[in-house]
């Protein structure tokens, strides 16, 4: 919701925060979606007792490393739009009709 | 900007001096315990840049480069090679690429030891995440 | 030996590492991935030869066995992929030694663009749906810095829409993947496969199957989510312009055949008709902004976006010879986008505009430019001798087939719309009066053209020996619709 609503604002820093408050959302998502069950975590030397579903755990490890290079990445391409057009207003970053 | 960080806090730098070599022990644990208990390439490689980071807040940026004369690139370069050449490791034995060997070793005084190719691919993600952490902040930060 | 399989994913992305090193040194950079690119080419035509002979190749990363590892999995359509990829690659590599500025390659143009290879191979190649969107993550990164490139004001505007877009593209692919490991509990494409037919397609898995849809869409550039894709190829230089409009969307086209035809194949009434409507309009929207429009590339990457809606429109139009036909057609596209757009690439560089107005009479200065161009844009445009034409008449002939009269109609009028619109380049740059002053005239291009004329040659070579070729996408159609060949040698039972 909120990164909904931050997506759809227009200062690009805003829409940064929306992107990565949605992805985060989604990571979340991964985890409830895969059910959450009680239990040690799934390593070699504890295995006689009962152990989580590790594979989510993987999956959202690997997004969240994922989503750190986006992170840097999107801020700091929000950056540089920002200093070459002097403007995070992102009506002002349409661009014009014949290019 | 180089100008704003004349600034001389002597307690800060003091501090510093002996923080940041204890996050990089830190950082150093946190990588060997990977594997079987929480840690791991990624995590270590994060404080191997939080401790170096705090090298660049608190002294100059000139002084960190002449201590360390290091391109971070080439971090990153290098810690992909050896992660993916440990993985080729496999290949010579004719098994799948990536799979896993390891073996325990008894070191004197250390106790019993695992040895595994996989620290070695952690190894080369802890340099690769290190080093792109901090050119992404250093990047960011230079430009002002 | 089942580590071969490993070439076009691993030849990419180490030397890229290694060319990180290499960032001060253009000579060495371009030696290298010279010769990278080279060895990449022959690896691919390797494994094209052992797949066509021996069948699907697999290997389980780490000796995990599926479905709990992530298998490679190279099928003849994989194969396929892998060798045009290879090939348009090769090209435009050496076509960015000529245009890429020594300080661009500085800045890691290389590396960055085997890192994209690697991405786009790792794609094709992976038998796991998390491992899809990791690859994915891989290409579009590449493509992002690729894309904001050199940062001029324009691209920077431009990549911050395309990175927007496709962020959030990336949030619901993994939302996808959350949805579908919590209706099946597996994530392995041919496990999917399996698990897909048990439960039966029914309600939730088409809301999966049409989640799906949409990202795939937006990266894919499919009609209500193509928006973006105009600007942002405008924007980059033309080697990476050429790039991504030869392979970058292919990813997400082929990302949808291998979903729909693997996992939701069982409710094609209602899918593939989403996708053929989806196809439809795509073609048309796509047809009408290159119509519109008078900026050299821009034309070229609205006809990106109808070329697309003619794969779709084969694909779901879901008979052998529409599925080859599309098959064939990413082939042909791939070929002669990439011709097309390094053309575009060295008339800016002759005219110093992309403008076609202010362009003109470059067949009376560079006439060997102007008639490869024309070879390619008539080959676009679907005349009979060359590639273009035998990649339509297989989607008509299975449109008329299956009784989808509209969509042929729709596909036979934009072909005369294409017609158009590359008359129209023809007439503004080629033909006329010079525009251009009497230096630029002098401007040789010879160099340039080296690297164009092979894929000029290629889409002439595929169009004469369409027989062969068209046989072999059967093939890969017989393969492809009967998804437990894929499935067995995956799970291998």
């Amino acid at each position: 919701m909120v990164g909904t609503y931050l997506l759809l604002s227009k200062s690009i820093i805003r829409v940064v925060m929306g992107l990565l408050l949605l992805s985060h959302g989604a990571h979340l998502l991964l985890l409830t979606m895969a059910g959450l069950k009680q239990g040690m975590p799934a390593l070699v030397d504890r295995y006689d007792q009962a152990f989580t579903d590790p594979l989510p755990q993987a999956l959202i490890l690997t997004a969240i490393v994922i989503s750190f290079g986006m992170t840097s990445f999107s801020l700091a391409i929000a950056y540089r739009t920002y200093k070459f057009h002097k403007t995070d207003n992102l009506d002002e970053l349409r661009g014009s009709n014949d290019d | 900007m180089s100008m704003k960080w004349k600034t001389n806090n002597l307690l800060f730098i003091h501090v510093t001096r002996v923080t940041a070599f204890l996050i990089l022990a830190l950082s150093i644990y946190l990588f060997f315990a990977g594997h079987n208990d929480p840690g791991g390439g990624f995590i270590g490689g994060l404080m191997l840049a939080t401790s170096i980071l705090l090298l660049y807040l608190t002294f100059d940026r000139r002084k960190i480069n002449k201590m360390l004369p290091m391109n971070y690139a080439n971090w990153i370069g290098a810690g992909i090679l050896i992660s993916l050449l440990t993985g080729l490791i496999g290949t010579i034995v004719g098994k799948p690429y990536l799979t896993q060997f390891f073996d325990y070793f008894t070191l004197p005084f250390f106790g019993e030891f695992e040895l595994t190719t996989a620290v070695l691919f952690d190894f080369g993600i802890y340099l690769g995440v290190g080093g792109s952490a901090l050119i992404i902040i250093l990047a960011i930060a230079e430009d002002t | 030996m089942t580590n071969l399989v490993l070439l076009p994913l691993l030849i990419p992305v180490i030397m890229g590492a290694v060319l990180i090193f290499f960032s001060k040194n253009e000579k060495a950079q371009k030696i290298i991935s010279g010769i990278t690119m080279i060895a990449l080419l022959i690896g691919s035509i390797t494994l094209f030869i052992a797949v066509a002979v021996n069948g699907t190749l697999v290997m389980e990363l780490g000796d995990w066995q599926p479905p709990y590892g992530i298998p490679l999995v190279i099928d003849r359509l994989a194969a396929f992929m892998l060798l045009v990829s290879a090939i348009v690659a090769t090209s435009t590599l050496f076509f960015a030694f000529k245009t890429i500025s020594p300080i661009r390659s500085r800045y890691f143009f290389y590396p960055f663009f085997f890192f994209l290879l690697t991405g786009i191979n790792g794609s094709f190649m992976t038998g796991d749906l998390f491992n899809l969107f990791v690859f994915f993550e891989v290409m579009l990164i590449s493509s992002y810095i690729l894309m904001a490139h050199g940062s001029t004001n324009f691209q920077l505007r431009e990549t911050f829409k395309y990175f927007v877009i496709n962020l959030f593209a990336s949030m619901l692919f993994l939302a996808g993947v959350a949805y579908i490991y919590a209706a099946t509990g597996t994530l392995n494409f041919a496990h999917l496969g399996v698990r897909v037919a048990e439960l039966g397609q029914d309600n939730i898995l088409n809301v999966i199957a049409v989640l799906f849809i949409v990202v795939f869409g937006i990266k894919g550039g499919l009609f209500p989510l193509y928006f973006w894709l105009p600007r942002a190829y405008t924007g980059p230089p033309t080697a990476i312009a050429a790039l991504f409009g030869g392979l970058l969307t292919k990813v997400g086209l082929y990302a949808i055949i291998r979903m729909f035809t693997v996992v939701f194949n069982h409710d094609p009434d209602f899918t593939h008709t989403v996708l053929l409507v989806m196809a439809a309009f795509t073609m048309i929207l796509g047809v009408l902004g290159a119509v519109a429009s008078y900026n050299y590339k821009s034309i070229l990457a609205y006809h990106c976006i109808s070329q697309y809606g003619y794969i779709m429109m084969g694909f779901s139009i879901f008979s052998p010879i529409a599925i080859a036909g599309a098959i064939y057609f990413i082939a042909h596209h791939s070929i002669v986008k990439t011709a097309l757009f390094q053309f575009a690439g060295v008339t800016e560089k002759i005219t110093g505009t992309s403008d076609l107005k202010k362009m003109g009479g470059i067949l009376s200065s560079h006439p060997w430019l102007a008639w490869l161009f024309f070879i390619a844009a008539m080959s676009l445009a679907g005349i009979p001798p060359l590639a273009g034409f035998f990649a339509k008449y297989p989607l008509v002939l299975g449109g008329l087939e299956e009784g989808n009269y509209i969509v042929v109609a729709v596909a036979l009028f934009v072909g005369l719309l294409t017609l158009y619109s590359m008359i129209k380049i023809m007439k503004f740059v080629y033909w006329g009066k010079a525009k251009h002053d009497e230096e630029r005239q002098k401007v040789s291009v010879r160099k340039l053209l080296y690297s164009v004329a092979p894929l000029v040659i290629l889409t002439v070579v595929i169009g004469f020996g369409a027989e062969p070729v068209l046989q072999f996408t059967t093939e890969i159609a017989d393969e492809i619709l009967d998804p437990t060949i894929y499935i067995t040698s995956v799970l291998g039972e």
